[in-house]
Formats: structure tokens, sequence, C-alpha cells
């Protein structure tokens, strides 16, 4: 059986997610979370304890640019979709300093 | 015959011989999107004055022979994923509705090289995270053949963009089947080409590893001729790949003959829909007849590249979409208390239902003490999948199946059960996880008036193969008297009409 | 009481000096306006890419091999998922699971002798922005300049047991990435940033008691302070039977105390996994071979060079070589013709001092080595005397004086006129008789005191062994 999703979980996934869950979304996020992951287990049928995780499809390596400078973007483009900006920067709730 | 009527590499060559005007082609798109996208709202974005003002440019610019490609000229459109700049650029998302993005994709660059007119943008599922362009934040895209029914998806606004009439080519992406599917349902032809080949550079990633761009066309040689504009190495995507002869036109007039074609016997099990089942029959039949093999073989592993997906899938994801906070760009909530409090509030408000169920899924996956468990068993699966598919292209050419389980299902009928929504990508996904090209060719009509398309798989760098066969079983359909897809249904009358007559309007 | 063993283990940052960013090609000058080296890549644009900057690898592999570590020769870039506004994408491109450089060491110079302490491993990663707070709108302000600058992270094992020793550690690896070019290493500039591990353990003990992280520490001295203070407080915690939290502390150096850095939405649970978007990094041999070549000479090579080469005493040659910016002075200065040991004790001597008194590097010398080399030939020359030559050097340092000029300018060349001399001494003896008879007696050391009458009396400008040699004469003839 899968891991048990408890509400405690889902506490800790909105803190990593940064999502904001009603205690009904929680509830059935809870559920369908874990119908996936009972799901999931599945893969577990499979032996692979000799194959390595397979993140990159194809072996390119080494792929790099020069330490040459390029064009940056002017500030005004950078700042034309903020929801707030001032001064040039990005406005944003204080944070702890 | 209409100018919507051309395929896109028709229309390219009357342009070039002057028959057509480009300003002439822009204006019949811009027509026909006038005259069906009420049916069919297949965009989110149309900028007429910027398409006419881009039709004078390429004008111009095929006259001084700057624009000399086999698609100068053409009017198409691009999937809402896809950064255009200074255009409205959203994922089909609230958390982007307002985002306008000011560099291009390189794709979109590589289009307008080409001297290709962008029509607009195309509606999608939420951040392509669907089957039916059903999560989009703010449209509803119908199948052109039946408006009923969902043109699928993620790509579901390109596809029927490209069905109705209303450009002559798009690009879609494709992270799980979100080309090949809704190319299967709204009947044209679309790729997914092997990962790398198309830079991912400015395509808004929901699954680094998996996402690819690809061509949707009317026809197989219009797939093929966008992919050849599109295929490019580049700097700006690590990930992107150097390959030799990407003129993939060249493919098109060879023979199938000799080609090997393995069907793998679980993709032809019980469950499957009889009348996708008589595609596959057929399209094996036409190839056959056209001097290629035909077996049917075991692949293996098929019932794990589910799972295995949606945790490499929902990971990146989640990963991805912490960008989407509110701070730099996007949807900011009016009302919160503090940091972290706006970006709780900015990204539950700003995301739907099916990006949150994958972002929190994905989120789990990678925490600590589930991140061996479900992560890395996740990617040891895939690595095995991938076995699976090289020992099975050690005997053939080409893997035939289905794109999809069924037709196109109706209208609000596949968001109510995420599982079973999953469970219907069992034929597209192992292709991403592997990074194989994979090409959805039209085949059938069924009775309800649906297209029904086969797949073509082909191993790594083997698209040339795929295009040869397609354009063989496009041949055959032809051949056998099936001219349908020539014709989209929903514009021959009312949509109302559309939906209930289309066969007769179709012949 | 008991007795207690600190035990420190430090993290280093150290912002790489190469000419752009590390996934892009934006600058990383310091003290741009805000936002304005700055692009789609660095500040988390949706469709944006990374691709890596093939130096950074560079210089990080040539801090591994001057720290004296082991290559990884197949390494990745993992995601490191944090939310936070100075953090564009909300996860930082760092490696975790294989970093470039493992398992290598730093040799320090301690007044008792030498020590090791262990390097654990060195990464790559990408710093995050700035962000200040607005006071006006109660806000914080956000600017990517510094995002996506290359960083390599260097951490060491728990090796350390005082203050002194972590000083004498982060002076070591600021020469080391001087001497390689790859960091200025400004703790003030934040170029370099250093957390500090720290556990208390009753002297003897074997294991390691629970460690707490430090941030914010912005000067050698704040860190000295901070380690100071937080030995203290743990130690008064075990005292009273009250456990060490494992927690991140950080350090306000103007109260001279620390605070811990809690919050409920700090997860702590970075999510690591490797970036799909970057490709893995394999590291043949003919390239570390290649970065071995090019490693310039170290300080400690350059130190015995300085020895055998120079004649210099080991004192000599370690201050010189303390600050690559020094030793370059010194061999510009032997460059353009001064004698090396003149040019040692200038550079150890005044110019260690005055740029002690200003709170200044060498790097910020103001005076090229060739306005020494001529300084130091005119006092060989005896066109000045000592005296005059510090007072020229001051003008050097301070405003970039050239020597003979401001010589000239202020009249300070040393007389030559041997008829005044002698007029003078005559006058000084004349004037100061109760110091010749002390001569007389045998006390030889009024003789200084004579000289100095001359100097007095002819402004300074009187050579002083001329002036001796002119005060015996007379004495002798008397």
């Amino acid at each position: 059986m899968a891991e048990i999703i408890t509400d405690k979980t889902m506490d800790e996934i909105e803190i990593l997610a940064k999502l904001h869950l009603t205690a009904a979304e929680k509830e059935k996020s809870r559920g369908e979370m874990q119908r996936m992951l009972d799901y999931v287990d599945m893969l577990n049928r499979l032996d692979t304890s000799d194959v390595e995780p397979l993140t990159h499809i194809f072996p390119v390596e080494n792929v790099f640019r020069d330490d040459e400078v390029e064009e940056s973007t002017p500030k005004e483009q950078l700042l034309a979709n903020a929801p707030q900006e001032k001064d040039g920067q990005f406005l944003v709730p204080k944070t702890i300093g | 015959m209409h100018i919507t009527d051309h395929t896109a590499t028709e229309l390219a060559e009357k342009i070039k011989l002057g028959e057509i005007g480009v300003t002439e082609a822009v204006k019949a798109s811009l027509e026909r999107i006038g005259a069906s996208e009420r049916a069919v709202g297949a965009f989110l974005t149309v900028e007429p004055e910027k398409a006419l003002e881009r039709a004078r440019e390429v004008e111009d610019g095929i006259r001084s022979g700057r624009y000399a490609g086999p698609l100068a000229g053409v009017p198409v459109a691009v999937k809402d994923n896809i950064c255009t700049n200074g255009t409205r650029t959203t994922c089909a998302s609230r958390i982007l509705e307002n985002f306008v993005p000011f560099y291009d994709a390189t794709a979109v660059k590589l289009l307008e090289d080409a001297g290709m007119v962008i029509l607009g943008k195309t509606n999608m599922d939420e951040f392509a995270m669907g089957s039916t362009t059903e999560t989009s934040a703010f449209a509803v895209t119908k199948n052109p053949w039946n408006t009923g029914h969902v043109p699928g998806g993620s790509s579901g606004g390109s596809c029927a963009a490209v069905a109705a009439g209303e450009c002559f080519a798009a690009l879609g992406s494709d992270t799980g089947g979100s080309i090949r599917q809704p190319s299967s349902y709204c009947g044209v032809a679309g790729i997914k080409p092997t990962y790398g080949t198309v830079s991912r550079y400015g395509l808004i990633a929901y699954a680094s590893s998996l996402d690819q761009i690809g061509p949707i066309g009317r026809s197989v040689s219009d797939c093929a001729a966008l992919l050849s504009v599109i295929a490019a190495h580049d700097e700006k995507d690590s990930t992107s790949v150097k390959r030799g002869d990407t003129d993939f036109m060249s493919a098109l007039g060879d023979s199938p003959r000799g080609l090997r074609i393995g069907i793998p016997n679980e993709y032809l099990s019980d469950g499957l829909d009889p009348d996708v089942r008589d595609a596959v029959g057929r399209a094996a039949e036409w190839l056959k007849d056209a001097g290629a093999t035909v077996d049917c073989f075991d692949l293996g592993l098929m019932e794990y590249t589910i799972p295995t997906y949606y945790v490499i899938a929902s990971a990146e994801a989640s990963s991805n979409l912490e960008r989407f906070d509110g701070v730099k760009y996007g949807y900011r909530a009016a009302e919160y208390e503090g940091l972290h409090d706006m970006y709780k509030r900015s990204r539950s408000e700003g995301f739907g239902e099916e990006v949150k169920r994958r972002i929190m899924l994905g989120s789990f996956v990678l925490s600590s003490g589930y991140y061996d468990a479900y992560y890395l068993k996740a990617l040891r699966v895939k690595a095995l999948i991938k076995r699976a598919f090289d020992d099975a292209f050690s005997r053939f050419d080409i893997i035939l199946g289905p794109a999809a389980p069924t037709a196109a299902p109706k209208l609000g009928t596949s968001l109510s059960d995420p599982m079973k929504m999953y469970l219907s990508d069992i034929y597209t996904v192992a292709v991403n996880l592997a990074g194989l090209p994979g090409l959805s060719v039209p085949c059938t009509v069924n009775g309800l008036g649906l297209p029904v398309g086969v797949q073509l798989i082909g191993d790594c760098f083997a698209e040339k193969k795929l295009f040869t066969a397609g354009a063989a079983i496009e041949a055959a359909r032809a051949a056998d008297g099936e001219t349908r897809f020539t014709r989209p249904v929903s514009v021959c009358g009312g949509a109302e009409e559309a939906a209930h007559t289309g066969k007769e309007c179709a012949r | 009481m008991k007795q207690y063993e600190t035990v420190i283990g430090l993290e280093v940052h150290v912002e790489l000096a190469t000419r752009t960013k590390i996934f892009c090609g934006c600058r990383t000058d310091f003290g741009a306006a805000p936002n304005t080296h700055v692009c789609p890549v660095c500040t988390g644009m949706p469709g944006s890419l990374p691709v890596l900057n093939r130096k950074v690898v560079e210089f990080a592999l040539r801090a591994g091999l001057a720290l004296n570590c082991e290559i990884n020769r197949y390494c990745k870039f993992d995601r490191k998922n944090y939310f936070y506004p100075d953090n564009p994408q909300n996860y930082q491109i760092s490696q975790l699971y294989l970093p470039i450089c493992h398992d290598g060491y730093a040799e320090l110079d301690l007044p008792n002798g030498k020590k090791r302490v262990g390097i654990h491993e060195i990464h790559m990663e990408e710093d995050a922005g700035k962000l200040v707070h607005d006071e006006w709108t109660d806000s914080s302000l956000v600017d990517y300049n510094r995002s996506g600058v290359p960083l390599i992270e260097i951490v060491s094992e728990p090796d350390m047991r005082s203050a002194e020793e972590v000083i004498a550690y982060l002076e070591h690896l600021q020469s080391t990435m001087r001497y390689l070019g790859v960091s200025d290493c400004r703790l003030q500039e934040g170029s370099m940033r250093a957390d500090v591990n720290l556990s208390v353990r009753e002297a003897g003990s074997k294991t390691y008691g629970t460690r707490t992280e430090m941030k914010n520490l912005n000067s050698l001295k704040a860190i000295a302070r901070a380690i100071e203070g937080e030995r203290e407080r743990q130690i008064e915690l075990l005292e009273e039977g009250r456990p060490v939290v494992q927690e991140t502390r950080r350090w306000d150096d103007n109260k001279e105390s620390s605070h811990a850095m809690r919050s409920k939405e700090d997860a702590k649970d970075y999510r690591y996994f490797p970036d799909p978007d970057l490709p893995p990094i394999r590291i043949p041999d003919a390239w570390i071979e290649q970065i071995k070549a090019d490693l310039p000479e170290l300080k400690e090579a350059k130190a015995a060079r300085y020895q055998s080469e120079y004649g210099l005493s080991a004192y000599d040659a370690g201050l010189l070589t303390a600050d690559k910016a020094l030793a370059e002075f010194f061999e510009g200065t032997i460059a353009a013709g001064a004698a090396p040991k003149k040019a040692a004790n200038w550079l150890t001597g005044e110019t260690l001092r005055l740029l002690k008194e200003s709170e200044q590097e060498a790097s910020s010398i103001r005076f090229a080595p060739e306005s020494l080399a001529k300084l130091i030939g005119l006092a060989e020359r005896g066109v000045v005397n000592n005296r005059s030559a510090k007072e020229v050097f001051a003008a050097m340092f301070a405003e970039n004086a050239d020597p003979e000029a401001y010589v000239e300018a202020h009249g300070l060349k040393v007389e030559n006129d041997a008829g005044l001399l002698a007029e003078t001494a005559k006058r000084v003896l004349d004037a100061n008789p109760k110091a010749v008879a002390e001569y007389r007696e045998g006390k030889e050391k009024v003789l200084g005191f004579l000289v100095g009458q001359i100097m007095r009396e002819m402004h300074g400008k009187a050579d002083p062994a001329q002036a001796n040699e002119a005060l015996r004469n007379l004495l002798s003839k008397q």
C-alpha cells in the first residue's frame, strides 16, 4: 500500500506548494492523491534494483556558452508585467529581515 | 476552390506563383475565423491588424527573395503556451491572463524567419495539463467535426483551428500526447518530434524533460514542411539536439516498401473502441498494400507508462510552476496578509483545479522521504520503458497504434474523474518518456461523424520514416475515396447543423 | 565550570569573477542601477532556459584543485525549491547529489603550527537577487541584478575550534581565490559570504553537540564576535541543562547578539531533483590537466620563491604574499627596476601601515609600482633623505603624487653643497658647547642630536650621513 496521505501531509504540501485550500478542497485533494499514489504503487511490481534513474533521455553532455556579454533587457520591458513596482524594482510584501 | 481549402504547401506554392497574395490569404483566414469562431472557439487571441501588416511585409519579403521557403506567406496559429513578443501569452491560465512576453520563443522566431504570418494564439488545457482543452480558464473549444464534442487536448485550440480551416497550420506542444491525441480527434495531422529537435526556448514549461513543440497541419506534407522550418539546434536550449538532416519533405515521396511495421498486442486489447481498432486495422492494410510488412508483437511495460508519466511530469511541473507567484508578472491576489499569504492566495486563485492537483502530487513525490520511492522509482521505470522501445526498434522501423482509446468524447464528460482521464493517455505518454517521435495521421470517420486517427511511432530521429508511412496512409485513404479530411464539417453550415449533418456535408 | 570545546564548520559562498552570469549573458558588475543587468533567464520569465557558462566550471575546478579536492568527473545541477522573492524561479539551480569537487583540504599557517581544515565539497550555484526594505510602503523591493551571478559554495568539515582558526581559514580562502583570479572575495560587498555552523561539546567528548547555523556575517570582526557570542550562548544553555536547538540564527552585529530565523512557512524541504533543463557535465582528464597547467603560482610557492630568489625573510615574504594584489605590486616594483629588498621594506613597512590606518586593501593602492621604484631610486641616489622619502611616499599614497615632481615642488632635494653643510655644522657646534663637551667626554650619542640640529637648520634637506661626516671632521680638527 502506498503511503497514507494524512491531513498533516496536506498541510505540509500547502506550505511547500504555496497553495491555500479550503477544508473541503483539502479533503477532496487528500482523497485524490491517495488514489493516485495507490495506483502509482504498481511500479513496485517492477524490480529496478539494478537500473539507473534516467533523467536525460539522450547522453548529451557539456553544453556550455562562452563567457561573453549579451545585451540585457531594458528595465521598462522587464517591469511591464509586474503586478506592483516602485523605483525600477518589483514591489512585494515585506520580507522578514 | 476557396483559398482556405488549400493545404499550407499548396497555398505557399500559389503565393510563390503569384496566384494568391499573402494579404488575400490572411484575409481569407480572418474571414474564416470570423465565421466559425463562435461555433469552434479555437483562439484565445486573434490579432487581425498585426497579421495584415505582417502580410504586407511578407509580400515584400517574398518579392525581394528574403522569404523563399516552402511555407512563405502561410497564415499559422500558435498555441498559447509559446511566447510571442508583444502578444499576450496566457497558457490558458488566470495566473498569466495579462502576461505579454517581451521575447519570442525560438520556434516563433523561426516561423517569422520563414515568412509565415501568425494570426493569433490558440486555446489549450491550462498549462497543457488535460486531454480535452476543457481545463482552459478562458474558453471552451469545440470539435469542428461535431461541436458537441471536445477537440482533445491539450493542443485542442491549434488542432481545431486547423480542422476548421481558420489557419493553414499551427504549432502545438506535446508532453504526454497533447499534439497527437487532439490531432486524431480533429482529423488533422500532427507530430511530436524527437525530444530536442525543436527548441523549447520560449515554450512555457510543463514538464521540461518531456515537452516538445510540434507542427499540426491538414496533411502529412504540411507537417513535414512546418517541422523543417522549426527543427533547428538552438544555443538557448541546452537540451536542444544537433541533428543533421532536417529536410523532412524529402521523405514524403519515398516508398514505404520494405518498412517493418509492428503493432503492439497491448495496443489492441479488449478495451479498445471498435472504431479505433478499425482505424488501426485499415492503416495496417494500407501500409501492407504499399509494400510494408506488418506484424504484431509484445512491447511490454505499457501498463506502467501512465504512473511513470504522472509522477515525472507532476514533479517537474511542481517546480516549473513555482515561478508563478505574483511577484514579477501575472496574477496577484487582491487581498492578502504578508508575503506567504500573497503567494498562497495568488496561486490558489490563479491556478485551476487540474494544475493544482498536479502541483500537489509533484510536491509530494519530491518531498523528503518519498523522493526515492516515487520520483527515482519512476525514473528507473522510465529507463526500462526506453529499453523496451530500443528492443522494439531493433526489429521494427515503425510502431503502429491508436493515438487515443476512442474518438473525441462529448463536452463535459471527462473532467469529473481525473484518474479516468489520465488512463486515456495510455497510447501516447510512453513516446514522451522515451523521447521518440510520434505522428498522428487521420484515418477514418466514425458513425458520429468524428474522425479517428492512428499513431505512427518511430525510433529517435526517425521522423522521415514516419512521414513516408504517413504520406502512404494519406494517399491510400484518398484512393479509397475517403476525402472527408479536406473539408472540416462545422464550417459548411451553422454549428448546430454541422453537429448533426456532418457526414453529408463532408461528402 | 566544565571545559568546553567549540566545533566549527563553515559554508562559504564565493561570487565568481566571470564577466557574465552563470546561465545567461548578463553582466555581473557590482553596483549598477537596479534591474539593469537582467534578462528573461535571470528573472525567471516563463519559457526562459538556462545555458551554463563554461568559465564557471573552469573557475570551480581551479578552486577545487587549489584546495586539494577530488573532482567528480560526472556532475549535475539540481533544483533547490523554495519560495522567496529574491529567487525569481522560486528554485535555485545548485548541486546536491553530484557536486563538482569534494574531499579536499586547506592548510593553514597558525601561530602554533600548521593545521589542515577539511573541505567537504565545493558546488556551483546561482546567486539570488537583492531585497531592500522600502520605508514608505513598508514593503520590500526586488532587484535582480545579482540574480544568476555565479557562486561556488565551499563547505568545510567541522574542523575548526576557535574564531582565530576560522579567520585564518577565511583569509586562506580569500588569498587562494584571489591568486586564482576566480573571485575578489570581498566580505563587505558580499562577494564572499560565510555561514558559521557551530556546536560546543565537553572537552574530550568524541560526539558532536547540536549545531546552529549563523548567517548575516559581513566582516571578519563580525564573524569573530558571532562565534564568541554563540559559543557563550550554547555553553550557558548546557550549563542550565537546557538543549541547544538546531536552527538558523541571524547575527546582528550592532546588538552583538543573534536571533532564531523561524517561520512556519519555511518548510525546510527543498525537494532537490536533477534539473531537466541542464545536461550533465563530464570532465575529462585533459580538461583537468589544462586547468592544472594554467594554475597561477599560489601564496605558499610565491613566498618560498621570494625567500630563495630575493633573500627576503620568511616573515616579509609572508606579509607580501598574504594578499595577491600586494605580491603583484611587489613584483611590479621590481620589474620597474627597484632592488627587491628595498621594495619589500617599503611595502611591508609604510604601505601596510598606511593601508591598515585607512582600512584599505592592497588592491586599492592608488600609485603605480613604477612610482615606488622611482622613489626608491631617488633615495638610493641620495637625492632625498629617508625623512623626505617618507613624506613623498605619504603624498603618493594619499594622492598618487609623482615622486620626482613632488620632490621638485616641495624642494626636498638633499643639499649637496659641502660648503653650506660645513658652515651649518660649525654654527651648530658653536651654539651647543655643552654637547661638544659631552662628545669629547666620549658620549658619541650626542652626535645624533647634533645631526638633528643640522637637519633643522637646513629644513630637513641635508643628508644625515654627510652631516655626520661634517661634524666628525670639525670635531676632530678642533
